[in-house]
């Protein structure tokens, strides 16, 4: 999965020698790695960033766990399991890239807990069905992969080598969910009212996860300036939409937006308006599923308390032991 | 409508291979339950490993019994399952979950060894074995972490030790075909004490001992569980997924 484009403007004002510098190397599409001198804004926003990416791997986890036990056959949920852990995966990654610019894993643990960092708003979405599973494939992570593609060349060098290895995975899952959506749209009626039915319930919350509007998104100036991020919210969108309605219609499945029309002159599918009163309230805490998942990971993290006390209590005694 | 179930027509063979597959699949479901809710992730990353090497290893035994994998897993009613109970008690805390995984996977490795040299098993057993070694090394040492860590880890791990023993005579009970379970009990007690020592843990005495899941006779856990497990291929008998 990915992490959304949240983040706040910052100030860009230093003129200082090392700022000019590190202006020159980002230019000069030089990576940027953890010992280098970097604005302390960068820094921050790497850290927010690589970690809103990791929390929505954890949380992203929660809705597909939750067919895990109900994958309708031995190989869909040996699949469904390997996913799910490939997640796990990633998030393990991202906590150990935003550690490298001088966060602790615990501190980011922390902050999605107590509510204070952000994650995907699409995994406020409930998963009702085995079509969502497909459709979250096909869409959740084709919409992932359009968004992280560009971070695979992103100016930090932690970023970037992380992200390499998510796309080739998340690539994969991606093959993996349309493969269950062309099952479903070529099985029995009611798998193919299923498939419908989860294509009309993801399909605008996938478009809203490429965040706000271009005239809205202040923060994309500075994060372009710094390549951190190299396309607009709006274009990563449109690639989207045009990679993703051709495969809908081979489907045979029928788009939820009644303004869908293929635009000949400008080689886009142009696309009906979303409703961005939806993503704020979303993003606020009001889905469906936010206190949910948000609970899920404290009542985890709760429940697992005294398994990480003993394992520290152990490991101090095997210290001592051997002091 | 008719009822969905199937039956299944048991060989000795068929017998022997589904004991097998079932303790796997049963074992390796229960673990992907742990799924969003591992004390660390880490863990959650460890024990997807190991439910996924369980549902691989419930695969290649299914398949070997020349029926379809999905009919044996989807269709058949809780009597008509063969695991040993141990398999599908809920996974309860994380020490009751390292603990069975530890007694299983100790018993299942000495297994999967004398079984190298059987004709029907010999094959899935080579790579069983492997897989089932670092099961059995990845829950020794948390149930050495769990109890030697605090008084409260201390407290379940012994709690699931406890709770668990009475269903260990099971996986030793003699088998018309294949390795005979009963002679590698005195191995697993060789394995199992050193491991109960470490972690400061009192091994339980040998008393009365559960039976029942290898003739068909379940707890009343595995038909919520197959009920979850079944419910699409159950609801939608005509449809492929």
């Amino acid at each position: 999965m990915y992490s959304q484009a949240l983040n706040t403007p910052t100030k860009l004002a230093d003129t200082s020698p090392e700022a000019t510098r590190f202006q020159d190397r980002i230019d000069a599409e030089e990576r940027i790695e953890p010992n280098d001198w970097m604005p302390e804004a960068y820094r921050r926003t790497l850290v927010r960033q690589i970690s809103q990416h990791a929390h929505s791997e954890i949380v992203g986890m929660l809705p597909e766990g939750n067919w895990i036990t109900r994958a309708p056959s031995l190989k869909r949920k040996a699949a469904l399991l390997a996913k799910v852990q490939d997640e796990g995966g990633h998030g393990l990654y991202l906590y150990a890239a935003a550690e490298t610019l001088g966060v602790a894993r615990e501190e980011l643990v922390d902050q999605l807990l107590s509510g204070r960092a952000k994650y995907s708003s699409i995994f406020n979405y409930p998963t009702l069905t085995w079509a969502d599973i497909g459709a979250i494939g096909w869409l959740v992570d084709g919409a992932a992969i359009m968004n992280q593609i560009p971070l695979c060349r992103c100016s930090y060098g932690p970023y970037a080598r992380a992200m390499i290895r998510i796309c080739k995975e998340e690539s994969f899952h991606q093959r993996q969910g349309y493969e269950i959506m062309l099952t479903l749209s070529r099985g029995t009626a009611e798998q193919k009212a299923m498939a419908q039915d989860a294509l009309d319930r993801w399909w605008w919350p996938c478009l809203m996860m490429f965040g706000p509007p271009d005239g809205q998104s202040n923060h994309s100036d500075t994060s372009m300036r710094w390549k951190i991020k190299r396309f607009t919210n709006d274009a990563l969108r449109q690639k989207f939409v045009d990679a993703t309605v051709p495969q809908g219609h081979y489907l045979g499945l029928t788009f939820p937006d009644p303004d869908l029309r293929w635009d000949e002159a400008a080689g886009h599918w142009r696309f009906g308006d979303i409703d961005w009163e939806e993503f704020r309230r979303v993003l606020a805490g009001d889905g469906p599923c936010n206190r949910e998942r948000l609970a899920a990971r404290r009542q985890a993290h709760a429940d697992g308390a005294w398994v990480r006390d003993a394992a520290r209590a152990h490991a101090a005694k095997q210290h001592a032991k051997a002091a | 409508m008719a009822s969905t179930s199937i039956t299944v027509e048991e060989t000795a063979e068929r017998g022997l291979l589904l004991a097998r597959a079932d303790d796997a699949l049963v074992l390796g479901h229960r673990l992907s339950e742990w799924t969003g809710r591992a004390p660390l992730l880490e863990e959650e990353l460890a024990l997807a490993n190991v439910a996924l090497d369980l549902i691989g290893q419930a695969r290649a035994l299914y398949q070997a019994t020349g029926l379809d994998e999905d009919a044996l897993a989807y269709r058949r009613d809780a009597s008509g399952f063969r695991n040993a109970l141990i398999m599908e008690l809920p996974n309860g805390d994380f020490a009751v979950t390292m603990a069975r995984l530890f007694l299983v996977s100790t018993a299942t490795d000495l297994y999967w060894r004398a079984a190298v040299a059987d004709e029907l098993l010999g094959p899935i057993a080579a790579r069983a074995e492997k897989e089932t070694a670092y099961h059995v090394r990845h829950a020794a040492e948390w149930l050495v972490r769990l109890g030697d860590g605090t008084a409260e880890s201390h407290r379940r791990a012994q709690d699931a030790l406890d709770l668990l023993w009475p269903y260990t005579g099971e996986l030793f009970e003699p088998a018309p075909l294949g390795p005979d379970p009963a002679a590698l009990r005195p191995a697993w007690e060789a394995a199992v004490a050193p491991v109960i020592a470490r972690a400061t843990l009192r091994r339980p005495a040998d008393g009365w001992m559960q039976s029942g899941g290898r003739s068909g006779r379940h707890t009343e856990h595995l038909g919520h569980m197959l009920a979850e497990m079944q419910v699409l291929p159950r609801t939608y008998p005509d449809a492929r997924w």
